[in-house]
């Protein structure tokens, strides 16, 4: 009897192993598959146009390494889809892990060039001395996009606020939807009495510091923090990453949150309008937040386009949309590894040009305006 | 030492026997695994407090008793005040949950279920430790959090008066601490249940049989024989699943709502935890950063020894007491 039921187990394991096994191995399935449609999709506009980029790619063959935010990841996914397509022999490696470790492996010396949420910090300029020989880590601006405030309040659909009204309702300070600030700037909302539901990320990260930098310049007054990847208001709740914010935004009815654009297009959450002191309340859109970079200053000295974008987030254009974040490439200005040099000013010679911005708007985000755009070149070509 | 006495005590018996030189290898490689698991914890310890004192000297506040976690600020400002509690509470939850489930699984199978049915609980109670942690991460978000919204105000309603069961924001979503013990208790379910039902199933028949003999329900044979045979196993497998309970991270990271914040009403949407912190915080963080999520690590790795410390000194006492040595 005992020596069925031992055998009867035994049976039971091997099911189960083999059950796993499948499910392990269609997951791998699933994987691929999700990979190689969501590949044609976002290669499928620019793919087209392929034939017209190459005339922008002067080839270079190899091979190189990069890894960093993964922000900008969907770009540089497309952009090293066309440049590989079009120059057959090169390799261009992105691994999107975080900011912060992309300086890190950039720094060590393992990177042709890491992608980056800020621009470099001093100390973090100081370590890349020794990797850039006789030069050091500079920062180059190449991705813009805007952070949306998506929001869930069946029944409203054109929802305005402006930079002081945000940063207290996302410190705690306006904590229902028909409050009288809300309601001044939009009368003719039917706002209910329901408690917001302010929802902000649990990890560190570029979006919350570039958030709260916009909190902190357009508002002052009403957000007393300093800018952090770490969230400081008070209140609320916490969801890991972009997507865990925006699936609790869309889960909960009177939530509101900030991620970027493409979040809220890919789960059809409503964005908020931003009263800037513009004629019209801005819509949070590739062309606005373009139109909104375009108004910072480059502060970096030398080689380095560091951006300063406090005069973006108070700006009162028409059709500028304040709340943006630049993303940046981490490269040496001399003494970039001569084995890699040519393949990584190739590529950014590419991503930096026309052919290459123009991409951006297809997915969410937004091209750099054409006085920085031309900087950007330059420096890349001045890249040695 | 004791390994090569007897066959130099008892050479006339066992002159022809050829397992020795295995046995001598057996002795040996027992004796090499024992150490090198005492050099690889040591090799942990060691880690952890190298790199968790270079952290802990520069922090600008209290280490043990601050809320906050902002290792990048200057001066930076890092406290597990708030990740130590949530640790310890999610834990206690999911133990209080999944303890007595486990056992009643266990007993189930061994005592009261036909054979056709008890294999297939067993079987399937064995499946749920297959499942990856994010995959219950996944399905506590999307499924368990909106679902358990209605049970949270439920509590609040009835049981607020017990402090731990109110609601600040009762329309807050259910990402607490509670939730989060729920789902933990989920996942050590399986660990407990299968060795629980192997310690059950080692009480010797002779027990059972005595107590029948003396008139004995099934229930009065379970308590009386049953249990108190299997009470040590049963804490000792109860340690394990405590023990993964306490180092849960991903499936806490993507259900719990993290912040800063300190409270008794378990359905709050607050707390965190210290490997949730860490996966949350690691990404962005720099050299020092790290550092600093090191020095967190290494308190983790403190309680854990406290309470396996205090389970061995638990298991030592009740042998004693119970007539598992009979």
């Amino acid at each position: 009897m005992k020596l069925q039921r031992k055998s009867g187990l035994r049976a039971l394991t091997v099911g189960a192993v083999a059950i796993t096994g499948a499910l392990v191995l269609t997951a791998c399935g699933s994987d691929n598959n999700d990979d190689s449609s969501s590949t044609p999709s976002s290669s499928g506009q620019p793919s087209t146009s392929a034939a017209a980029n190459a005339g922008s790619i002067s080839c270079e063959k190899g091979q190189i390494l990069a890894s960093g935010s993964t922000a900008q990841q969907n770009a540089i996914d497309s952009w090293v889809k066309n440049y590989q397509q079009a120059c057959p022999g090169s390799t261009i490696n992105y691994k999107g892990s975080s900011s912060g470790e992309g300086i890190v492996d950039f720094n060590q010396g393992t990177d042709a060039f890491a992608g980056s949420d800020s621009p470099l910090k001093d100390t973090e300029i100081a370590a890349s001395k020794k990797v850039c020989t006789d030069g050091q880590g500079i920062s180059i601006p190449m991705v813009g996009g805007p952070i949306a405030v998506g929001y869930n309040l069946p029944g409203v659909d054109n929802l305005v606020l402006d930079a002081t009204t945000l940063a207290k309702i996302f410190n705690s300070q306006i904590t229902t939807w028909n409050d009288p600030a809300i309601k001044a700037l939009n009368p003719s909302a039917t706002l209910p009495s329901s408690k917001i539901q302010t929802v902000h990320r649990q990890d560190e990260s570029g979006t919350t510091d570039n958030f709260t930098k916009y909190l902190k310049g357009a508002a002052p007054a009403a957000w007393p923090y300093e800018h952090a990847k770490a969230w400081a208001g008070k209140g609320g709740q916490a969801a890991a990453k972009s997507a865990g914010v925006a699936s609790l935004v869309k889960q909960t009815e009177g939530a509101i949150g900030y991620f970027e654009l493409s979040y809220a297009t890919a789960s059809s959450i409503p964005t908020v309008k931003i009263n800037t002191g513009a004629s019209a309340p801005v819509e949070a859109t590739s062309a606005n937040s373009s139109a909104g970079i375009a108004s910072a200053k480059v502060v970096g000295t030398g080689a380095d386009l560091s951006l300063d974008l406090s005069a973006a987030y108070v700006t009162k254009t028409d059709n500028a949309y304040p709340i943006v974040l630049v993303t940046y490439e981490i490269a040496c200005d001399k003494g970039n590894k001569p084995a890699t040099l040519p393949l990584t000013k190739s590529f950014l010679n590419y991503i930096a040009s026309a052919d290459g911005q123009a991409q951006l708007t297809a997915q969410g985000y937004a091209p750099l305006p054409d006085a920085i755009a031309t900087k950007v070149r330059s420096t890349i070509s001045a890249l040695s | 030492m004791t390994t090569t006495a007897p066959p130099t005590s008892a050479p006339p018996t066992t002159t022809r026997t050829v397992t020795r030189p295995g046995d001598r290898i057996f002795a040996g490689m027992s004796r090499g695994s024992g150490i090198l698991l005492l050099v690889v914890m040591a090799a942990i310890a060691i880690f952890l407090t190298v790199r968790a004192v270079s952290a802990i000297s520069k922090d600008h506040t209290n280490f043990l008793t601050t809320f906050e976690w902002n290792a990048s600020l200057t001066p930076p400002s890092f406290g597990v005040a708030v990740l130590a509690y949530g640790t310890v509470v999610s834990s206690i939850i999911a133990m209080l949950i999944a303890v007595p489930i486990a056992v009643g699984i266990a007993l189930f199978i061994t005592h009261y279920a036909p054979r056709q049915l008890g294999g297939p609980i067993a079987f399937v109670i064995d499946l749920l430790a297959a499942v990856p942690s994010i995959i219950y991460g996944l399905w506590g978000a999307l499924f368990l959090v909106p679902h358990l919204h209605g049970l949270n105000l439920w509590l609040d309603n009835y049981f607020s008066w017990t402090v731990i069961f109110a609601k600040e924001d009762p329309n807050s979503s259910a990402r607490s601490l509670f939730t989060v013990g729920i789902l933990l208790a989920i996942m050590i379910l399986p660990i407990i249940t299968n060795v629980s039902r192997e310690v059950i199933r080692q009480v010797p028949k002779m027990h059972q049989e005595a107590a029948l003999a003396l008139g004995a329900t099934r229930w009065e044979v379970i308590r009386l024989s049953v249990l108190p045979f299997a009470r040590s196993g049963i804490i000792s497998a109860s340690m394990l699943g405590l023990g993964r309970a306490l180092g849960e991270t991903m499936a806490v990271a993507t259900v719990l709502s993290a912040s800063p914040q300190l409270s008794a009403h378990l359905l709050d949407p607050i707390g965190g935890t210290f490997s949730q912190n860490i996966v949350a915080k690691f990404g962005e963080a720099d050299e020092f950063g790290r550092d600093a999520l090191i020095a967190s690590g290494l308190v983790l790795f403190v309680i854990t020894l406290l309470v396996n410390g205090a389970a061995r000194i638990i298991i030592q006492r009740r042998k004693e007491y119970s007539g598992a040595n009979a």
